[in-house]
């Protein structure tokens, strides 16, 4: 195991499923044997508000929050939250970004316009970028609500954790008769993705 | 065994491996997962009281008869548990009694970011900090340990970043809790009358003497030296943001917030060359630690107001490891508050609200965000149940100048927590102010807890539901009505009737929270917005809803710049039928017919 930590910040809106995805990232990375410490705040957040959630993750975990300009991989489920944490980011930092968009409120009541081509601008900087449609693939196994596990699939393969792991941890965050359908939308985004 | 734990989760455990039996408290975030998760353990009675002061009454009670008990409450909660608090301090305890004090520090989900370190010096009750979750479960142990050896209760401070992380935790078995169950009268300790209470205050005072002595030789009260040049003293979640960038400095990091250790906290400032203290908000430490004589940096260098972070706490102390912040590209990004649901519904009542211009009188819950623009309709909020009360003094010191005019609206569990009295005050002193009180069968702020009105304990067995008319007929109100308030021409005659009237009015606002599962099982048909009807007029913006979107015309391809019936138009509404939970009241407002069911 190396010594530096690996810093992963998850962001979108309120009701994308990012606090569970992010649960079960934090469970995968516990079952593999890291270290880990995962932040996020609760409460106003869940009305559609912009979500984030800091996961760490290595030999020994102090800060449960990520320190700025330190994020390795910015896992983003929607556009516009995507540029919001730009300046969280480490040069060289890597993009997995979910090819949607929700309106904020300024932008539904035609205020404030929802800024144009995010991945190219997000490309432009953070060459290692990977967008994926993340409604798309999970409409593939015929459940929308997937979408939040398809994409955790996708970051799978930029974590060295065995996928064994990764499917203990998704058997303990769901319901036994929602197991099945999520660990194929797991496999699905690990594979296509 | 080792669990991923949240902090909240793992003082849960803690309470429950050291055989508490009895837990209260009212939701707050972030100290609400307590509760939740306490409740699960068997052997163990939990309840949601209506307020937090009930909660330590309660708490007060069982801990007399012997049982340990876990008591959990956001930081403005104990402001409202502070009357017995005080006193309790000079009680003591039979069984142990530790108080969860949840803060907020930058204010996540609050109304203010009061540091509550002070209530333990205040109150003369020692007060514990745990760093993580590991120390959060364990700390709790310890917490019932000082409480029944030292017969005081015991605060446990989290602040948001403890109780919402988590890490990993080690599990152990349960242990039955060392004091037997009995009742024992002892009036000279129990009844805190001035004689009484008179020879209870040295007795506190020399507790706290002691205190400080085991303070001393306290094992998490520990000290790391590494490079003499640097100490640090601190607790909490600082200490992790501290180690985490300067691994190598010396620390003293507290476990025991109240009292501190003056004679460990003296050596190991004689070990150090510059010494600092890190803590958010207050300068609880430091001041302390001034008293005893010695020079500490604080918060000459480090900001009182918000949280802390790994980067505010390098810059600090070593500037020049600034970094650069500025962004190359400044980005200028659409805020995303929280907003109410699609089907709210409370959305309606604040529609009428902005529409009659009226003062509201706000209070504490989901609602808080009808002040936010396009219902722009709340004008206070400042405590639990204030709203009542401010609408009665608005109306007592404007005179006729405030009759319909003032409005107060309160949620159906804030109502009951601290509104109730509030009310009688109006009917007791001649008031005519109009309360609304919008019960939507839940505590939906806090993620939809029980409550005395919706027939459900915390442990999810049915209960004797609370009769909101009943009450406020009860209180002395003759003028109780509710509303249907998805019926915005019903919920604006009944508001105008009622703001008029010269005696005190309540308007019960009846609409379970969208959330509830109960509610989703049958959900109305989405609407949609008819293309070539919409004449872009944006009435139906102007409820705020998330399901409605309005488009310029030049971003709507396939739309042409006059309706079917030659109208020119700016712009349309879209309806975005996978958020759209069908409440209609888009289509009460729209005058050309354009907004209908999907398939009608």
């Amino acid at each position: 195991m190396p010594d530096s930590n690996t810093n992963i910040l998850a962001v979108g809106v309120g009701g994308q499923g990012i606090i569970l995805a992010s649960e079960i990232l934090t469970y995968a990375l516990m079952n593999a044997g890291y270290d880990v410490k995962k932040s996020e705040v609760h409460g106003m957040s869940q009305r559609g508000g912009s979500v984030n959630t800091h996961i760490r993750f290595g030999k020994k975990v102090y800060s449960p929050v990520i320190k700025e300009r330190e994020v390795d991989i910015l896992f983003a489920f929607e556009q516009l939250e995507a540029l919001r944490y730009f300046g969280f980011l480490k040069p060289g930092a890597m993009v997995i970004l979910n090819n949607h968009t929700v309106n904020p409120p300024s932008v539904s009541l035609g205020i404030d316009e929802y800024p144009g081509d995010v991945p190219q601008t997000i490309k432009k900087r953070f060459p290692n970028f990977h967008l994926v449609n993340g409604l798309d693939l999970a409409l593939k196994i015929g459940n929308s609500r997937t979408a939040n596990i398809v994409l955790l699939g996708v970051l799978s393969k930029y974590i060295k954790v065995e996928e064994n792991s990764w499917i203990d941890a998704i058997s303990k965050v769901f319901p036994e008769k929602l197991i099945n359908i999520n660990i194929e939308a797991f496999r699905l985004g690990r594979k296509e993705g | 065994m080792k669990e991923l734990l949240s902090g909240n989760e793992a003082i849960a455990r803690g309470a429950y491996e050291c055989g508490v039996t009895v837990a209260t408290g009212y939701p707050g975030t972030p100290s609400t997962e307590i509760l939740e998760n306490i409740v699960k353990y068997e052997g163990v009675y939990a309840e949601w009281s209506p307020n937090e002061k009930v909660a330590l009454d309660v708490a007060a009670g069982a801990s007399f008869g012997g049982a340990r008990v876990l008591v959990a409450m956001k930081h403005v909660g104990i402001n409202v548990a502070a009357d017995p608090l005080f006193t309790l301090s000079y009680t003591g305890v039979k069984g142990g009694l530790v108080i969860i004090t949840a803060d907020d520090p930058e204010l996540h989900s609050s109304q203010n970011e009061q540091d509550n370190r002070n209530y333990a010096k205040f109150a003369k009750i020692p007060m514990l900090e745990p760093s993580d979750s590991q120390e959060a479960k364990e700390f709790v142990k310890i917490a019932f340990e000082i409480s029944e050896k030292y017969d005081t209760p015991v605060f446990l401070r989290t602040t948001t970043r403890i109780s919402h992380s988590k890490s990993i935790v080690e599990i152990h078995e349960p242990k039955r809790s060392p004091i037997s169950l009995e009742l024992v009268k002892n009036p000279a300790k129990l009844v805190m009358l001035p004689a009484n209470a008179r020879k209870r205050h040295p007795i506190v005072e020399e507790r706290l003497r002691q205190l400080k002595t085991f303070a001393d030789e306290f094992s998490e009260n520990k000290v790391e030296i590494n490079n003499a040049n640097f100490g640090i003293i601190t607790s909490g979640v600082s200490y992790q943001y501290a180690k985490e960038v300067f691994p190598d400095y010396s620390y003293l990091k507290l476990g025991l917030i109240y009292p501190l250790p003056e004679k460990l906290i003296k050596e190991f400032a004689g070990k150090v060359k510059k010494l600092y203290v890190v803590e958010e908000l207050d300068p609880y430490i430091e001041e302390q630690i001034k008293a005893m004589g010695i020079k500490i940096a604080g918060k000459d260098i480090f900001p009182i107001c918000g949280e802390f972070n790994p980067s505010i706490v390098e810059n600090a102390i070593s500037p020049s490891s600034k970094q650069h912040m500025k962004e190359e590209v400044s980005l200028k990004l659409p805020p995303r508050p929280p907003n109410m649901c699609p089907g709210c519904g409370y959305r309606g009542i604040f529609y009428v609200f902005n529409k009659l211009k009226l003062f509201v009188a706000g209070d504490i819950g989901c609602y808080t965000l009808g002040f936010l623009p396009p219902l722009s309709a709340i004008d206070t909020c400042v405590s639990m149940g204030g709203s009542i009360g401010h609408a009665m003094g608005l109306d007592k010191a404007l005179g006729d100048e405030a009759i319909g005019k003032v409005i107060a609206v309160i949620g159906d569990s804030t109502f009951l927590h601290s509104g109730i009295t509030s009310l009688l005050d109006i009917v007791y002193n001649r008031g005519s102010s109009t309360v609304v009180i919008l019960d939507n069968q839940t505590t939906a702020m806090t993620g939809r807890q029980e409550h005395p009105g919706t027939g459900l304990t915390l442990k999810g067995e049915t209960a004797k539901k609370v009769d909101l008319i009943e009450l406020c007929k009860g209180l002395g109100v003759e003028h109780v009505r509710t509303v249907d308030p998805f019926d915005l021409t019903s919920v604006e005659e009944t508001v105008k009737e009622e703001i008029f009237r010269k005696e005190p009015s309540v308007i019960i606002s009846q609409a379970p929270c969208v959330l509830l599962k109960s509610q989703r099982v049958k959900p109305s048909k989405p609407f949609m917005v008819f293309n070539e009807k919409c004449n872009g007029c944006k009435a139906c913006i102007k409820l705020g809803c998330p399901a409605i979107e309005w488009k310029n015309i030049k971003d709507v391809s396939k739309t042409d710049k006059l309706t079917s019936d030659n109208k020119k138009r700016k712009g349309i509404a879209i309806i975005d039928s996978m958020l759209c939970n069908g409440c209609g009241l888009c289509q009460q407002l729209c005058k050309f017919e354009a907004i209908g069911e999907i398939n009608a």
